[in-house]
């Protein structure tokens, strides 16, 4: 260890200091404060962000013998990690002072899974990815159960960690399988010695468990059980979380373990993610039209996200990659909107989770029913919003890689999907409300502020996504 | 002044517009539709100051602008117009205009919402026609959608949800497949500038696929049977003024997109299977024309008359393959003129019908033929201008109709006379529907007592039907204007469309 390697690491290494601060302070700290925390974890994110733009290098740099990576795409996903937690904070705190919520927990587990997602994304190293999983995934399951009252709370988080834990086997033995073909751990040294190991079928056979852990990450078909329960079940501040930031640390994970250390095998992983994506398009585009759960709804339209991001993902190509990270960048910037409205019109006793709970909403509150016809026109991939730009580009890498099949799937599932998307808009804008009654919009005013910020971002974004489109192009140069 | 950027004046100009109206409020109705009015005629303003620039004798764009979209990619932000388009936006400026003051006190509620929907949807049509990047074409094309299907959704009749629906889905379900067209031709010609797509050469059989993925997309949008089944739903639903701006300009963005795309970029696909758009085309004009002489509802009526007329425009365009074929290069011409002519006389007759059905309807709620009679003793200027407008439907010579269709068939005489005498069938089908409603809301007796008090059209329904009629009648009389701004591009299409690709 060297002086440089704590350097290299000082964003996360300021991250976990700052937590554990946080959580004495929350503990030792008066009723009266516990809003202090709220505002401190702010703080912690923006300087996080800071510190990670100015351990921006030119090349990619290492650390910790090759534990650790810093590079670009590394860079990319840790600030819209941290962008998409931040959005949380605000989205979530008044819903959570609302029901009791012990905020301080949420507040210092939601940087925890942070931590780990900064790490995932950095890790050059098996071991590395799976203690970024572990990270993760162990706070997503305490912040799903974190209305402990709640039946329905626990039930998801019971389903999640069994779930979870079974992955986690999987990725685990996955990881051993290819330690055994190629007798490293790190991932440029797996790359380095796939094509010359005896133990090919071993490789492969590998491949496949770190596959399925990695669908698991990303709840695509048929590794998205979870992710219904999860999503309705959790308080929804959580499931805002779930749906964005960890989806960033997926694809990270993907590209890291896929991309970097097992590009010898590109040609099954290619075709495992094509299927996967078929699988997740289906379901995700089929289920999603007969839900009444305004969470649930989304959680299978997140499925059918995920089918396209690995539409990127499958063409193996530099461009392909770079596809998959605008995709999950874009993407997490809708769920969170669209999060943020159900948060914005719930209030305590009401979830506003029912699509019906929309009803009318243009007669009752016309600018947050724009802000999610936006969210929903983007989702669905209608121009000139952002998703459609997303959509356009991993059509165009499945495209460029001769995978013209998997792109009319895509097209079909497109297809499918808008409808229930347009459903929502229907029920909020064609609908009479259930009562003339102006609706109380969350008195919160910088909820509002950022929230109108955010779905607008998504129409000014679908303007000016060429900066984004070739930052991430960045990340994959050479 | 040919140096201002024209184009995209007139594109942000009616989005951006649309922001102040939006803020005038539910509570201000009077100044969301001054201000939205305002808008609109300041953007024909600016639109008619472009004729003295614009020349017509050439092919080539003008107006164009070109910036640097998306840099990654090769996208341009790049507008201009040819004589096709000019004609089209010109229609659209017009009709929007009109459009805002027929709504005046016809939509009572969230009028701010409506006059916004409709500027920004005049903005992104605009934008569909101005587009000289297929990316940028392809992003106006869909986000139209968004406003039409609020305008459906929110201000229509009773089954308008199911309408609107249909209307979207459909739409969406031709075009995505053109979009993974539009990849693939980028893939192999790594610009999406629509010029080059059509220079670029294409084997058969991605011709081939090109052009069905192509025509699916347009097919659905003009719309050509049998994937016109949306058309007759969102026409009824739709409030008055969403008919009108889908009759009058929505179903030319199909045929607009046969001409940039379809036939350029497939050249021989297209002459390959213009067996087949001419005979969907005949059978949207005779089958259609069967189906419109049964209609009980007069939006209905017109919508499919809408699509039989539409089915003249398809069958000007693909005739031309024919002609070409056997060297009558002329005849190919006149046959491609008369689709555009017939293209913009349909825009304003179409339009007139469903503002003359708007009057009747909002005095007595109801579009059934057999709740009306005798409308011309009760309301005797209406009577003037709805069989005006009615005979201008049938194609009578002095009418705009008259001289797309008597193009279009004569046309046809020159590649097959069969196929002239299935087309000319239409007049005597359209004669058929057309009188026979004219004879039954016009003439005779009112049939009850709400009828009889039905008031005659006011100032400002007179002042929307004449400027209607006064289209209607100059380009019925004297059609040259139109004709010389159309003449150049379409030579040069013909010409085009006579080099195989292969």
């Amino acid at each position: 260890m060297s002086w440089n390697d704590v350097v290299t690491l000082l964003p996360e290494l300021y991250l976990i200091g700052a937590i554990c601060v946080l959580l004495l302070l929350d503990a030792f700290s008066g009723a009266r404060h516990r809003g202090a925390v709220h505002w401190l974890s702010m703080l912690v994110l923006v300087i996080t962000a800071l510190l990670v733009v100015a351990g921006h290098q030119a090349t990619p740099v290492t650390a910790f013998n090759g534990m650790y990576i810093s590079d670009t795409l590394a860079e990319i996903l840790k600030l819209f990690a941290l962008l998409s937690v931040a959005l949380v904070f605000v989205y979530g705190e008044s819903y959570l002072c609302e029901r009791k919520v012990a905020i301080g927990e949420f507040h210092t587990l939601m940087l925890f899974g942070l931590l780990g997602i900064m790490l995932l994304v950095s890790a050059g190293n098996l071991v590395m990815v799976y203690l970024g999983v572990e990270l993760v995934t162990l706070s997503s399951y305490a912040l799903v159960a974190l209305d402990r009252d709640s039946p329905r709370s626990t039930e998801a988080a019971m389903k999640y960690f069994v779930l979870g834990a079974l992955a986690s086997g999987l990725l685990l033995y996955g990881m051993s399988m290819l330690y055994g073909a190629t007798g490293t751990l790190d991932l440029a040294g797996i790359a380095s010695t796939l094509p010359f190991t005896p133990h090919h079928t071993l490789a492969v056979f590998g491949l496949v468990f770190v596959i399925a852990g990695i669908a698991f990450k990303f709840g695509a078909a048929p590794f998205h059980m979870w992710l219904p329960d999860v999503y309705e079940g959790s308080p929804t501040p959580v499931t805002a979380f779930v749906a964005s930031a960890p989806k960033l640390a997926a694809v990270g994970m993907a590209l890291r373990l896929l991309d970097l250390g097992l590009m010898p095998l590109a040609p099954y992983w290619r075709e495992m993610l094509a299927v996967l994506a078929v699988a997740s398009l289906a379901i995700g585009s089929l289920v999603a039209i007969v839900q009444t759960n305004l969470k649930r709804m989304l959680a299978y339209s997140t499925i059918g996200h995920m089918g396209f991001l690995f539409l990127g993902l499958s063409a193996g190509t530099a461009f392909g990659n770079a596809a998959a990270v605008f995709y999950a960048i874009v993407y997490a910037l809708m769920s969170t909107a669209a999060f943020g409205v159900i948060l914005a019109l719930s209030r305590a006793g009401f979830e506003a989770d029912k699509i019906d709970d929309l009803r009318g909403l243009n007669q009752r509150s016309p600018w947050f029913a724009g802000m999610m016809a936006l969210v929903m026109f983007s989702f669905g991939g209608v121009p000139p919003l952002l998703g459609f730009f997303a959509k356009l580009l991993v059509l165009q890498a499945a495209i460029e890689a001769h995978m013209l099949w998997l792109a009319i799937v895509g097209a079909v599932a497109a297809i499918i999907s808008l409808f229930y998307y347009l459903h929502v808009v229907k029920v909020m804008y064609f609908d009479k409300p259930i009562d003339d009654s102006t609706l109380s919009v969350s008195s919160d005013a910088s909820l509002r502020w950022v929230l109108s910020l955010n779905a607008l971002a998504l129409l000014v974004l679908g303007v000016l996504w060429g900066p984004l489109l070739d930052w991430c192009q960045r990340a994959f140069v050479g | 002044m040919t140096h201002w950027p024209f184009l995209s004046l007139l594109i942000w100009m009616s989005i951006i517009g649309a922001a102040p109206v939006l803020l005038a409020g539910d509570r201000r109705p009077r100044l969301a539709r001054w201000l939205a009015l305002l808008v609109a005629l300041l953007i024909l303003a600016i639109n008619l100051a472009m004729l003295p620039g614009f020349n017509d004798t050439t092919a080539a764009m003008q107006f164009t602008e070109s910036h640097m979209w998306i840099r990654a990619l090769d996208v341009h932000y790049a507008l201009g117009v040819d004589g096709i388009a000019m004609a089209l936006i010109l229609l659209t400026t017009i009709t929007t205009v009109l459009v805002i003051i027929g709504a005046w006190e016809v939509i009572k509620t969230r009028v701010h919402q409506y006059m916004a929907a409709m500027l920004v949807l005049q903005g992104f049509m605009i934008g569909v026609f101005a587009a000289t990047d297929a990316l940028l074409f392809y992003v106006f094309f869909e986000a139209q959608l968004i406003p039409m299907f609020i305008i459906i959704g929110v201000w229509g009749g009773p089954r308008r949800v199911y309408a609107s629906l249909k209307f979207f889905l459909y739409t969406f379900l031709g075009s995505i497949f053109m979009l993974i067209g539009l990849i693939y031709l980028y893939s192999r010609a790594g610009t999406f500038d629509i010029a080059a797509l059509q220079a670029l050469p294409l084997g058969m059989d991605a011709q081939t696929w090109l052009f069905f993925a192509f025509l699916l997309a347009f097919a659905v949008k003009i719309p050509m049977v049998p994937v016109h089944t949306w058309l007759p739903d969102a026409h009824v639903e739709a409030p008055t003024g969403g008919s009108v701006v889908l009759a009058a300009v929505m179903l030319k963005i199909g045929a607009y997109g046969l001409i940039r795309f379809a036939l350029p970029v497939t050249p021989d696909a297209a002459q390959h299977y213009a067996w087949l758009v001419v005979g969907l085309s005949l059978i949207a004009v005779i089958y259609i024309g069967f189906v419109a002489l049964v209609q009980e509802d007069m939006k209905k009526l017109v919508a499919y008359s809408s699509i039989a007329h539409m089915g003249f425009v398809t069958l000007g365009l693909f005739i031309v393959f024919m002609l070409i074929r056997s060297q009558q290069g002329n005849a190919a011409e006149l046959g491609m003129q008369g689709a555009m002519v017939q293209m913009i006389s349909h825009g304003f007759v179409s339009g007139a019908l469903f503002s003359c059905i708007g009057v009747m309807y909002d005095r007595l709620h109801t579009r059934q033929i057999k709740d009306y009679g005798g409308l011309a003793r009760v309301m005797p200027w209406f009577a003037a201008f709805m069989v005006f407008f009615a005979m201008a439907n049938v194609g009578l010579p002095g009418t705009s109709g008259f001289v797309g269709e008597f193009m279009v068939i004569l046309a046809s005489f020159a590649a097959n006379p069969w196929l002239a005498l299935l087309a000319a069938f239409t007049l005597v089908i359209g004669a058929g529907y057309t009188l026979w409603l004219v004879k039954r809301v016009v003439w005779g007796e009112p049939p009850n007592a709400h009828v009889a008090a039905m008031p005659d059209v006011n100032a400002r329904e007179a002042l929307v039907m004449a400027v209607f009629a006064a289209f209607v009648l100059a380009i019925g009389i004297w059609p040259e204007p139109l004709v010389r701004m159309l003449d150049a591009p379409v030579s040069q299409l013909v010409q085009t469309l006579g080099h195989s690709k292969l």
